[in-house]
């Protein structure tokens, strides 16, 4: 066990490199001087002067991308444009509202999801399946910055049960969780559908039912826990990239967080504040997909084997 | 072919036609300002009423699927054409050049897609060929490991080999002897993807990153209008409308297609 997590630690480091180069790439190509880009003109001399430093033209392009690494490691995101003041420190302070509602949206999608979804897989080919089959198509179909103004137009403008926008206590978290959840518990609710169905078929249990097991248990043990692996995985893609800010459903309901950041910086031109969130969100993305992967290697005892015997 | 997917391509066809003769249909200019007809509820003169600018809101959703359907298939394309190839040649090859080309791949499947298509957005002036590049510099490398997979169980078939001895060129092997090979994946891959690219392109032009105003995309007449929502929710309803009946017909297409051919791509 300790041996892999070192593996799949150690594995981590290429591709953290390839995934700051590619964004040291990206920060080169903004139009303009990279370093202005990454501070802006209204920056104070010595900030510059040590952004130059590390990433300045006069250094040779590998030089220039160890210093960003640097940069990057002391928590130098670069400043805001606008207001001058360290991309890093607005994303700490930020991530809080964005945890939280990447947190509401899972708590509604993943039971909802695994629900229909299981329903859908039981009563293959019912009326049931059918709904629930084009439920699950629409959602993953949705706009979600239209599904969440209509949201709001319902809930907050005509029935005035929740207010529209704003960033606070729970009545304000609950429509935007609504519509993020949304796109999640339809792939949720497809994925859950499609492996269940798979397994159902497996000799195992026709194995089991020939035994006499009641089918609930059937379903809930035999069955669910050998579908746990895409289900999994697709709850972690979700679940991470919801916590690098849901751009669009942060905007529509004015929820302070880095997804809102994300689109004032894309509106006003603010490089650093979008390279900022792009690089922070990416990372997180990874790691919680590098956790995922450490959680099946608990969840699933094939997965151990077959890494033994490679 | 099940009856939803026959009725999804029936109405992406009747979507298409209808953007494509968007002059014939409706004879108001999309962006025509007419003071006199300011947040015209639906009527039967304005089937989808007006906006804050009196323009007729039916002929901005004709003229603007025109942008958000043909950069959406575009970027498509190009995903298709470059994955293709860089999948094909990867394959092929193997070697240094596979390990590199699908470093590439990794890396990029590794990020956020939204987050790095906005990443690519910002850095080049905002437009349509903005968009489309955006998506197509993302979109390429699920293209390039799934056409890289395939090529791998091809490479030592008997009729690659009987090519081969035959004295053909590997140019000549992959591009008329494998890339045909290839088709029914890469058109199911094809609609399996383009709802999303649907979606995309509506998300960037929300995002202000697509076309400039006035000219309206399904995207960027809902950003634009959004503030309207309580006094003239049907400025942002049918536009999300539009873009949602095409995301799921291309979404239903592209199920259908893929058992059709019965081709197993993972979700």
């Amino acid at each position: 066990m300790g041996t892999y997590l070192v593996k799949k630690l150690i594995l981590l480091i290429p591709l953290l490199f390839g995934i700051t180069l590619l964004t040291f790439i990206l920060t080169k190509a903004l139009p303009g001087d990279p370093v202005l880009s990454m501070v802006g003109e209204r920056a104070q001399p010595e900030v510059i002067e040590r952004i130059r430093n590390e990433i300045g033209a006069d250094k040779d392009v590998l030089r220039q991308y160890f210093g960003y690494i640097k940069l990057l490691l002391q928590g130098e995101f670069g400043r805001s444009y606008y207001t001058n003041r360290k991309v890093f420190d607005d994303l700490l302070l930020k991530f809080p509202h964005t945890l939280k509602l990447a947190s509401g949206a899972m708590i509604i999608a993943i039971p909802v999801g695994l629900l229909l979804g299981f329903i859908s897989a039981y009563r293959r080919e019912s009326i049931a399946d059918r709904i629930i089959t084009s439920i699950s198509v629409t959602g993953l179909s949705l706009p979600v910055f239209w599904s969440g103004l209509l949201i709001m137009l319902f809930f907050s403008l005509t029935l005035k049960i929740f207010p529209p926008s704003g960033t606070g206590d729970i009545k304000f978290l609950i429509l935007p969780s609504i519509t993020l959840s949304l796109p999640a518990l339809a792939t949720l609710a497809r994925v859950t559908r499609s492996t269940l169905i798979e397994i159902f078929d497996l000799p195992f249990v026709t194995a089991a039912r020939s035994k006499g097991i009641a089918e609930f248990k059937l379903t809930t043990i035999h069955v669910f826990k050998n579908a746990l692996i895409p289900i999994v995985t697709v709850i972690g893609l979700d679940f991470g990239s919801y916590l690098n800010g849901a751009v669009l459903t942060e905007t529509i309901f004015g929820w302070d967080g880095i997804g809102r950041f994300t689109m004032e910086g894309i509106i006003k031109r603010d490089y650093p504040v979008v390279m900022g969130c792009i690089i922070t969100g990416t990372l997180i993305f990874v790691l919680i997909n590098t956790v995922v992967d450490i959680v099946y290697h608990y969840l699933d005892p094939r997965i151990r084997l077959h890494e033994k015997s490679r | 072919m099940k009856k939803a997917g026959k009725i999804s391509i029936a109405l992406l066809v009747v979507i298409l036609l209808f953007s494509l003769f968007a002059p014939l249909i409706s004879h108001y200019d999309p962006d025509k300002i007419d003071l006199d007809t300011i947040k015209e509820p639906p009527s039967s003169k304005h089937f989808f009423g007006t906006d804050n600018k009196g323009r007729d809101i039916f002929s901005r959703v004709l003229y603007g699927g025109r942008i958000s359907i043909s950069v959406a298939l575009i970027a498509a394309f190009l995903s298709m054409g470059i994955g293709l190839i860089v999948g094909l040649c990867s394959g092929y090859f193997g070697g240094k050049i596979d390990i590199a080309i699908m470093a590439m791949v990794d890396l990029i499947l590794s990020f956020p897609s939204f987050l790095l298509a906005i990443g690519v957005s910002i850095i080049l002036p905002p437009g349509i060929y903005t968009v489309m590049v955006a998506i197509a510099a993302v979109g390429w490398a699920s293209f390039a490991r799934l056409i890289r997979g395939y090529i791998l169980t091809l490479r030592e078939a008997p009729f690659v080999e009987a090519a081969r001895s035959l004295g053909c060129s590997n140019i000549r092997i992959v591009f008329v002897h494998l890339m045909p090979q290839c088709i029914s994946l890469t058109l199911v891959m094809m609609g399996l993807k383009l709802g999303g690219y649907i979606l995309t392109e509506a998300s960037l032009s929300f995002l202000g990153l697509g076309a400039q105003p006035p000219t309206a995309t399904w995207g960027s007449m809902i950003s634009a209008n959004r503030a309207y929502i309580s006094s003239a929710p049907w400025m942002v309803f049918f536009p999300g409308l539009m873009i949602a009946i095409t995301a799921v017909c291309c979404n239903i297409m592209g199920d259908n297609l893929r058992d059709r051919f019965s081709v197993k791509i993972k979700e």
